[in-house]
């Protein structure tokens, strides 16, 4: 692999999930140079609000004209900043909200911040696309009828690998991440402590939620045992790590193996029998927001079939959007890395956020495995 | 003096005024916040409610903790160590080296500071990872001489994410940072002195370590404090290169002010930190002022 294909092939979301505070600092003023100025722009769609919406999105996560469209719709003009991770999200608008007026936090972010208080009710009449949502996507119990939040995207962890490379077939099972010294020195793993332990859970044959300490002892104890054959904790950037063949096997999302599948064929996914943690990233609109009504009109928008075809189209996650899928075509719709078989789906979960100290004590935890 | 000084008070404050009310706008204000927080728990998912308590800086004294701490004191002081062996000779060679040289020789030892730190991380990646430039490098070498025939096919060395890459991440970063102070004192070192201890019999090694050395001492002090304590607090280094077990104290701050939000905690760290900083400058000033008076007495 030449310098420029390593180059090209580095996900800029890694990129700038490195970038941490530095990046932060920078698309923060980009963000809000424009909005600080009153300009008296046409009032957009009728909602008799300025012609602006300032929207906080994950890098390479809309379509590649969607902000153009619905501004030739609408008349309002998009101004959108990028963040790398949740907690990064949650850490700006943490002491106020910064003038951002839609935001796509994670599921377990949605709960976090609507019980910190941090979210506007969505008013759903202002939302009639919502008839196109999948009903399984509609009460769901990180935020139930949907009080909060509308779903935009859904992904699941799950292993990632080079089927040439694989010595025991398929390797369809957490132990060859978690339990096995088959693949040492090719392995790496997601450093998010509480999905690492989570999925450690479900191996031992338990929930996702609800862990005891003795639980998290249990698990604690395998990932020390197991760490000597882990080449690294990665941040979210496993699809690299597999493709320049550092690694074999690797923890990571459906929609980041599908996209590297693209690149080389010699790469596949597969969910592990035991089951594992979904994820849903959700469109919400924060408490202090400046223009509510277009963030309703946009997140309306965003929820069309034909706008959220062309999304799709670009960033090949799955989508809850049962209108935009049909319009897809069959490589997306059968495509078995980015829809797992519906038998080991059954036996995901979402991850529910169990309180502040929950968390703490993973990060802890995870300390402990890295000094160990 | 002292009147002229009275006299131009007011023109020195006008002068002073600004850049301490940044200082104290935009550093102490947000440090003395931090600093508050440190003595302060978590109240809700929001708000730090500041109650006195020590408990973040008895946990953060907890044996694992500390044992993070000792890893990054040791990781920076072995990057110091080495920063100093390499960029001894560096520094002495620039200042020896011609007239018309001497600035593009600096130019190139600054250069890398004009590329963004996380950019030049990313590079290292590409040269070191398995399939990287030294591997293959090396591996063209193996089959030129035909030790693929003899000792099989080449096994890629194992160079990134370990404690290694760390290392010579921090090394490669740092290094300006020791050769440019070195360069300073060097540069300002009376020749003379060099010539008569080569007249009066001394090898160069030992006009080196008897001569020059204690001559350029004040700028390897410097060298090595502000080449120690950006090592100290490096995070991105240790984050994108290291393996497993690579972690340093500052990602652990980052975490908990992140992932764990607990900034409470993370505040206590991170003056921790700052503490552990300020205790090294002080040694500095003190070992500066006894070889003072030293040379004085």
């Amino acid at each position: 692999m030449t310098s420029w294909d390593f180059f090209r092939s580095m996900n800029r979301r890694s990129l700038l999930s490195s970038m941490g505070v530095a990046a932060v600092g920078l698309t923060f003023t980009g963000a809000l140079s424009g909005c600080g100025k009153k300009e008296e722009g046409a009032p957009g769609a009728g909602t008799g609000e300025e012609a602006k919406l300032n929207f906080y999105n994950w890098d390479t996560y809309i379509g590649e004209t969607t902000l153009e469209d619905f501004k030739a719709g609408s008349g309002i003009d998009v101004n959108m900043s990028l963040f790398a991770t949740n907690d990064e999200l949650f850490a700006k608008l943490k002491a106020g909200n910064p003038g951002f007026d839609v935001i796509v936090p994670s599921n377990e972010f949605v709960t976090r911040m609507a019980e910190a208080d941090m979210l506007m009710a969505l008013d759903h009449a202002q939302i009639p696309n919502i008839k196109n949502v999948d009903p399984a996507f509609m009460d769901p119990d990180f935020d139930k009828g949907r009080k909060f939040s509308m779903p935009y995207t859904w992904l699941v962890l799950g292993i990632g690998y080079r089927k040439s490379a694989m010595k025991g077939g398929v390797p369809d099972s957490w132990k060859w991440l978690f339990d096995s010294d088959a693949y040492k020195g090719k392995i790496a793993l997601l450093s998010e402590s509480a999905d690492l332990f989570r999925l450690g859970f479900k191996y031992l044959g338990h929930s996702l939620n609800g862990a005891t300490p003795e639980l998290m002892k249990q698990v604690e104890a395998m990932l020390i045992k197991q760490k000597p054959f882990v080449k690294a904790f990665h941040e979210d950037n496993g699809q690299d790590m597999l493709l320049s063949k550092e690694v074999d096997i690797v923890l990571e999302y459906n929609g980041d193996i599908a996209q590297i599948k693209t690149e080389d064929d010699d790469v596949d996914f597969v969910v592990p029998k035991e089951g594992s943690l979904l994820n849903s990233d959700c469109l919400c609109i924060p408490k202090g927001a400046p223009h509510p009504k277009n963030a309703h009109a946009f997140i309306n928008y965003l929820l069309d079939a034909e706008a959220g075809k062309k999304i799709t189209e670009t960033i090949l996650y799955p989508t809850p959007n049962a209108a935009a899928k049909a319009l897809m075509g069959d490589d997306y719709k059968n495509n078995p890395i980015i829809f797992p078989p519906e038998e080991v789906m059954a036996k995901c979960e979402y991850g529910i956020f169990e309180g502040a100290e929950k968390a703490q004590a993973y990060e802890e935890a995870m300390t402990r495995v890295r000094a160990a | 003096m002292e009147q002229s000084w009275n006299r131009a008070k007011q023109a020195f404050a006008a002068i002073a005024i600004p850049p301490m009310a940044w200082l104290v706008l935009f550093f102490l204000a947000p440090l003395a916040l931090v600093w508050l927080f440190s003595f302060g728990q978590n109240d809700g998912l929001k708000d730090i409610a500041i109650t006195g308590t020590f408990a973040n800086y008895a946990r953060a004294l907890e044996p694992l903790y500390l044992q993070i701490f000792g890893k990054s004191l040791w990781v920076a002081a072995l990057t110091t160590l080495f920063c100093l062996v390499l960029g001894f000779p560096v520094a002495l060679a620039i200042t020896f080296a011609p007239e018309k040289w001497r600035g593009w020789l600096l130019l190139l030892i600054m250069l890398p500071f004009w590329t963004n730190l996380l950019v030049r991380t990313y590079a290292l990646i590409a040269v070191l990872r398995t399939n990287g430039y030294v591997n293959a490098t090396v591996e063209w070498f193996w089959q030129l001489g035909g030790l693929d025939q003899l000792l099989g096919p080449y096994q890629p060395m194992e160079l990134l994410y370990n404690n290694f890459a760390v290392i010579f991440g921090l090394i490669y970063v740092h290094l300006p940072f020791m050769v440019l102070p070195l360069y300073a004192a060097l540069d300002r070192l009376d020749r003379s002195l060099i010539e008569a201890s080569l007249d009066l019999g001394a090898g160069h090694l030992q006009t080196i370590l008897k001569v020059v050395v204690p001559l350029a001492m004040p700028g390897i002090v410097s060298g090595i404090i502000i080449t120690f304590i950006p090592a100290l607090g490096a995070y991105l280094t240790p984050d994108l290169l290291g393996g497993p077990d690579s972690q340093m104290i500052a990602n652990v701050i980052e975490r908990q002010f992140k992932r764990a939000n607990d900034w409470p905690f993370g505040a206590a760290l991170s003056f921790l930190l700052m503490y552990l900083t300020f205790i090294a400058i002080a040694i500095q000033a003190v070992v500066a002022r006894h070889r003072r008076e030293n040379a004085r007495s």
